[in-house]
């Protein structure tokens, strides 16, 4: 490896525990970003395998306790492990300081203690999955979890409460870093769409999770000392668990796409070198967002039982918490309109995005309809509509970031060419993947089935085609990123001419940030002719 | 592998109507993803970064825009939620004089028992063009009892019924689903429904044995498990007679006025003190955990048979 040729926070102190003990928010991002690339290959395993087993209708890799357990183990790795600690936890800490102009988080010392829980979690649900295994699914639905589940339920569920406190902590040094260390003229309009998304996220980590580690521990409580809470053979109601659940993790889901929408919000602009079309509606669409997003739990339940006026209400909320996301993507498309359009990886990444969360909002109308709702809830249609959200929309949004930001994380460039053939190639694989379910939900395919009515078999098989194509389209940036660590070019300042604090400074960025504290003058996304105008005049 | 299959199986004419519903909805997101498409890929060809258009206009004022299409989606999304709303009140209006068949949930399986008395285990038989109205409980897990044909699923929480009605037009075999996971065997939990014509329906209906109606296996056991030593005349203890009671109000102790439905019949047998009527004491044993889920359907349609009318419930 060369020696870089300045001093960056990567060389600026050498040796693991250098590394382990680090207050520096860039270090923690990439101590999160190691994690989280561990957790998604073991999530990734578990999707490999269940794409293989439903090529065929009868079941035949494995028992279907087996296959109960792979479902169950891909749904609580990628929630939990992935999807939501995934941008805010790697480039948000890597980026929010140094967009704002500001030396580290609000609590560095929280942050790490925040990594810690969240690799100590991920751990010990790992150990759950690897001594056995459980088969409640990732919504722990009960009274299935308290007395007919089998495996090391306590385990996992002790690991996803641990990993819980990561996310209130990360939420926390979040918000007091945005209200608290702003630099001189960093006001908030003027702050990058991705740092409001981030906020958004954070207020809902902070609000939501707590709900689910209560949830957790009545649920551990039912289990180990039969206190009856959820479990009718004890006096509970089953509903009361699903209202709970749903209630931390339908917010849950925008802790998934808000960042991304962040991500989509920083890319477009960049890469179409102009400002950003409606700037203030996409900021308060966040909010909007992350608000009404806690009103629409009960559309999970409209054939669970609950009143008639519930659901109505439920679906009628779901249906206004589309708008701001509709309104969202009509902006980005609109930033289109006269700019310099470069179509670098990270903004066919961004095209990928809208593309498919434009799908997967779509068929969110559909599952916010009542009476379609009954039909298709708990088959594929749902199945591949949150996937569209969650990996068309989440993970790519994650890629465009980590090929956005990786110049100034790194300091290097990756190869271009690679990294474009990845992103279409993740773009048609994913499609060949998940359109096929949308069929197969409407036709009653149930989900979670191991085995099948061979009439579906045609539309499982071009599935697991697409899956392998997809597998590669997230491989290989796994081997140019390494590559391009060893021998990419260094990277200069600002690659993209993009216009935030944070490509004012050196690739990578030096350990203090900042050797001045910037002074913003203008808001983000700023181009005179697609020439990038800085937020701040020096740096 | 059997080729392409693009539509499910269609066997009432609310499947229909859903049909409909859910193509209408196509249409809207086809031309909503086809209008974002189209500009996306046309702006993204017209001012790429080689290219020579004329971007003079950037200046213009965006609220216009944002108030416009803001206002349009919100309009478009309403219309929606009420119109789909419209179609799902249908589901919530079960017609009185539905044939009602008590389904058992349980780790793996689906158990049926008709009025007649006829069992069948994974297993439905229906007559065509007659509603029925399913009241449906588990023995364990939530299971969700779903058929694809007729759009319908319903998830089965153990504890209370759940009811759901359909209208099977066309005759045939249709696959029985259940739709929330509940195990080891859960592709497992399904089997079919038979749409039958009325005359082959009771055709089968008389192939299937004679035994006694589910009304009478209820009073057979309203005896033997002592409810009529207080609820009929003559008893040691006074308790409210229950002849009549089935589908009327009832007016309970704390005030409260309850429609005596299946629901209220099972959780009276189970859980008394929880809804006990006015002027009596709450003195009845729980009968939880003794009665299992057939023989409670069997208990409700007794009391539903010596009630004056069809309750309405769900």
């Amino acid at each position: 490896m060369h020696a870089p040729h300045r001093s960056s926070y990567l060389n600026a102190e050498i040796g693991l525990r250098s590394w382990l003990l680090t207050t520096d928010h860039k270090r923690i991002a990439l101590l999160y970003f190691a994690g989280i690339t561990f957790f998604f290959a073991i999530g990734g395993l578990a999707a490999t395998l269940i794409r293989l087993e439903l090529i065929t209708p009868q079941g035949d890799l494995g028992s279907p306790d087996f296959y109960n357990r792979l479902f169950t183990m891909h749904g609580v790795i990628m929630v939990w492990f992935f999807l939501i600690p995934s941008i805010p936890a790697t480039m948000g800490n890597f980026v929010i300081p140094l967009m704002i102009g500001a030396r580290d988080l609000a609590f560095p010392r929280l942050n790490l203690l925040s990594w810690y829980l969240y690799i100590a979690g991920g751990l010990i649900t790992v150990a759950a999955l690897l001594l056995g295994g459980i088969d409640t699914g990732w919504t722990f639905y009960e009274p299935y979890s308290t007395f007919y589940a089998t495996g090391y339920i306590i385990l996992a569920v002790f690991g996803i409460f641990v990993a819980g406190f990561s996310s209130i902590l990360t939420g926390l040094n979040f918000i007091v870093t945005v209200h608290k260390l702003r630099a001189p003229g960093m006001t908030w309009y003027r702050l990058p769409v991705f740092v409001w998304s981030t906020y958004a996220t954070s207020l809902i980590l902070v609000l939501a999770t707590p709900v689910l580690a209560m949830t957790l521990l009545m649920l551990l409580a039912e289990r180990v000392l039969h206190v009856g809470i959820f479990s009718p053979q004890l006096g509970g109601d089953p509903l009361l668990f699903q209202h709970m659940f749903w209630f931390y993790s339908h917010p849950a889901v925008y802790i998934m796409i808000l960042p991304s929408m962040g991500v989509i919000s920083e890319v477009v602009p960049v890469f179409a070198g102009k400002r950003l079309f409606g700037y203030e509606f996409v900021v308060w669409c966040s909010i909007a967002i992350a608000a009404i997003g806690f009103l629409v739990w009960g559309h999970h339940m409209f054939v669970a039982g609950q009143a008639l006026y519930a659901s109505l209400a439920f679906s009628f909320l779901s249906y206004l918490v589309a708008v701001p996301s509709a309104i969202k993507v009509f902006n980005w498309t609109a930033t289109l309109h006269e700019g310099w359009i470069r179509f670098d990886a990270p903004m066919l990444y961004a095209f990928g995005f809208i593309g498919l969360f434009t799908i997967g909002g779509l068929t969110g109308l559909f599952l916010a309809a009542l009476p379609i709702d009954v039909h298709v809830t708990d088959t594929y249609f749902v199945v591949a509509h949150f996937h569209y959200i969650m990996v068309g929309g989440a993970v790519m949004g994650y890629f465009a970031g980590l090929h956005y930001w990786w110049p100034k994380i790194t300091g290097r460039c990756y190869p271009e060419y690679w990294a474009r053939f990845a992103a279409i190639l993740a773009f048609f694989g994913f499609n060949l993947t998940f359109f096929p379910q949308f069929i197969l939900g409407y036709l009653g395919m149930p989900r979670r089935y191991q085995s099948y009515p061979p009439e579906f078999q045609i539309w499982h098989v071009l599935s697991s085609a697409g899956a392998s194509i997809l597998a590669v389209g997230y491989a290989l940036p796994l081997f140019y990123l390494f590559w391009s660590i060893l021998k990419g070019a260094r990277a200069p300042a600002n690659p993209w001419n993009a216009t935030g604090l944070e490509w004012s400074v050196s690739s990578p960025p030096p350990a203090e940030n900042f050797a001045v504290t910037p002074a913003v003058v203008r808001p983000p996304y700023q181009y005179d002719q697609g020439k990038p105008c800085m937020q701040a005049d020096h740096g | 592998m059997q080729g392409f299959p693009w539509w499910p199986a269609t066997a009432s004419d609310y499947a229909s109507r859903i049909d409909f519903l859910f193509g209408a909805l196509l249409v809207v997101a086809l031309l909503t993803a086809g209008l974002v498409f189209f500009l996306l890929l046309y702006f993204a060809n017209k001012y790429r970064h080689t290219s020579t258009a004329d971007r003079s206009g950037t200046t213009r004022k965006t609220w216009r825009f944002e108030v416009s299409w803001t206002a349009a989606t919100l309009l478009i999304f309403v219309a929606l939620a009420v119109w789909s709303a419209s179609f799902y009140l249908r589901l919530y209006n079960p017609p009185p004089d539905a044939l009602q068949i008590f389904v058992v949930g349980k780790q793996w399986m689906w158990k049926a028992q008709h009025p007649g008395g006829q069992r069948e285990i994974n297993e439905l038989h229906v007559p065509a063009g007659q509603d029925v109205r399913l009241v449906m409980a588990s023995q364990d897990v939530i299971h969700s009892f779903f058929i694809p044909a007729l759009r319908i699923k319903q998830d089965v929480v153990p504890g209370r019924y759940e009811t759901m009605w359909f209208r099977a037009d066309k005759p045939g075999r249709y696959h029985i689903f259940c739709a929330e996971y509940c195990g080891t065997d859960h592709a497992h939990m399904g089997g079919w429904l038979t749409v039958m014509e009325p005359r082959d329906y009771a055709g089968w209906l008389r192939g299937q044995g004679g035994q006694q109606t589910l009304a009478a296996q209820g009073e057979e056991l309203f005896r033997r498990y002592g409810c009529s030593g207080c609820h009929e005349p003559g008893g040691t203890v006074r308790a409210p007679r229950l002849d009549g009671v089935f589908g009327s109000p009832v007016p309970l102790s704390d005030g409260s006025v309850v429609v005596a439905d299946e629901r209220y019949v099972r959780d009276s047998i189970l859980d008394p003190k929880a809804q006990v009527a006015a002027g009596y004491q709450p003195v009845m044993p729980t009968f939880a955990g003794q009665v299992s889920e057939d023989d409670l359907a069997k208990l409700v349609a007794y009391i539903e048979s010596i009630g004056p009318k069809q309750a309405g419930a769900r």
